[in-house]
């Protein structure tokens, strides 16, 4: 039986790309920005003002969406619809997937996506200042839910196939991809727009960083975050939207489509232990999960994108997962979050995008400021200068608050 | 009697808000037609007038209101009412 439904499962492939990042706003700049180590990191005199620990974020320009959407669409469009929508339109354009096929076929949606507070704390602001919920306007609804990306993008691109948003926390974008494999592997679906979005402005991260988990290397933003570094002391908040056009293989095949990568497998599990302290059982779990379903040989793999922001438990943590999983076998392991910060419910589908680049390219991203290990991280091969080297197999992890793990393993065709 | 100013001040708003050209704007035109309003664009008209005339009213005031000449009465009572 279980051979049975292998034979029948269908592969997974990658059509198109598009992200809208820190690190740049399209495929080359982002493909340059890692080659060369820059960061995307500022600190913001805007968090200094509010009263935050730390200054630090992702920087990235508002889109000016008013010459490709009209009015309605717009005012139902949270920040991060925003940057989703640009992320959808530029993948789209390279999977060739145009309205006419969109009308045709049953294309779904299922993005990552965990907040809209900037939405939610506006219309609150008017409501209490004006005490009258009608002034607080006929956008702020559409704008202020978690599936604010995928009911606005369904709508503009007239999706017709699965429409769901997933909020797995930092796991969401991965989590997302997951899914999307899933559904395309059974057959349910044939193509499906996958990603992560995460919107880019101090009311979304407040709380968080009063947690004291953000760095406070507030005059020194290139070099706040350094995941595996032995001085690190905390991430550094930042977003955007990465979307990745999934596809059966037969499909893009049939309709002559680019094919840039195959998603080999996804792992998932559950910590059950502490709401925002990670362990080493659950992330292990979901990379060994996503190892033994798929027909990827340990030593094949040549480089895992790891899920490390640069906080001193997480990180502790995961490299000690890695190591324990993969032995004496040594990947090259990497934190493109030294460069972006922790993208977060974006992180999982923006990371995936990166290692296909990675691949596509031939070389490894380094891990900028990683300069003096831990116990943990001195068991990792962690190259902090970019790396030439044809490759075409690697691992993306995602973790996040609640415990929430997702990995997967993608091959390049 | 209805100033010019308050037309033309009216006639701004709503083509700046709704996104038309001023032009198409003329006192016997349908106002829901001609700035193709829904149901959800009567909200932001009660947004609108709070903002820009400083009183508040309910999107089933707006119940009567058919042409661009009604809208520039039923704003220039509710001002005078105000006074």
């Amino acid at each position: 039986m279980e051979d049975f439904i292998h034979r029948n499962m269908k592969r997974v492939v990658i059509t198109g790309m598009g992200i809208y990042s820190c690190i740049g706003q399209d495929l080359d700049t982002v493909r340059d920005s890692l080659m060369s180590g820059r960061s995307g990191i500022i600190a913001d005199p805007l968090r200094e003002e509010m009263g935050f620990r730390s200054f630090l974020t992702g920087s990235l320009p508002e889109p000016n969406l008013s010459n490709m959407l009209d009015r309605r669409k717009r005012l139902c469009m949270s920040q991060e619809a925003g940057y989703a929508y640009l992320a959808t339109s530029w993948a789209m354009e390279q999977a060739k997937i145009d309205s006419d096929f969109l009308a045709k076929n049953e294309v779904g949606i299922l993005y990552g996506n965990d907040s809209s507070a900037l939405a939610v704390i506006e219309g609150v602001d008017i409501l209490r200042e004006k005490k009258n919920t009608t002034l607080i306007g006929s956008g702020s609804v559409f704008q202020s839910m978690n599936s604010s990306v995928t009911m606005n993008l369904s709508v503009i691109f007239k999706l017709k196939g699965i429409n769901l948003t997933i909020a797995g926390a930092c796991a969401s974008g991965s989590h997302a991809i997951g899914m999307g494999f899933m559904m395309i592997q059974s057959g349910l679906q044939d193509c499906i727009v996958c990603g992560g979005a995460q919107e880019v402005n101090p009311y979304a991260v407040g709380s968080f960083d009063g947690l004291s988990a953000f760095s406070m290397k507030n005059t020194s933003p290139k070099e706040a975050s350094r995941p595996f570094d032995a001085d690190r002391d905390g991430l550094v908040p930042s977003g955007g939207a990465a979307t990745l056009i999934l596809e059966s293989y037969d499909s893009a095949v049939k309709r002559g489509a680019p094919i840039f990568a195959e998603i080999k497998s996804y792992g998932f599990s559950s910590n059950g232990d502490h709401i925002s302290v990670p362990n080493v059982d659950g992330p292990k779990r979901s990379i060994l999960m996503a190892i033994n379903n798929s027909d990827v040989a340990l030593d094949q793999i040549t480089y895992v994108n790891a899920h490390a922001t640069s906080t001193p438990v997480g990180d502790y943590n995961e490299a000690m997962a890695i190591s324990e999983v993969f032995g004496d076998y040594k990947p090259y392991v990497g934190s493109t979050k030294s460069m972006t910060g922790h993208e977060m419910w974006m992180a999982g589908a923006s990371e995936v995008i990166y290692s296909v680049l990675m691949m596509q390219n031939s070389f490894i991203a380094p891990t900028i400021n990683f300069e003096k290990p831990d116990e943990a991280s001195s068991k990792l091969n962690i190259n902090n200068q970019c790396v030439r080297l044809p490759f075409d197999t690697c691992l993306s992890n995602s973790f996040g608050f609640g415990g929430t793990n997702s990995t997967l393993i993608i091959k390049k065709l | 009697m209805i100033e010019p100013e308050l037309i033309e001040k009216i006639n701004r708003v709503l083509a700046e808000e709704f996104e038309v050209d001023p032009a198409i704007i003329k006192p016997d035109a349908m106002l829901m037609d001609t700035l193709d309003l829904d149901s959800l664009d009567l909200v932001d008209m009660v947004v609108l007038i709070e903002h820009n005339f400083g009183f508040t009213v309910k999107a089933k005031d707006f119940a009567e209101i058919k042409t661009f000449m009604d809208f520039y009465q039923f704003i220039n009572s509710r001002m005078d009412g105000s006074k």
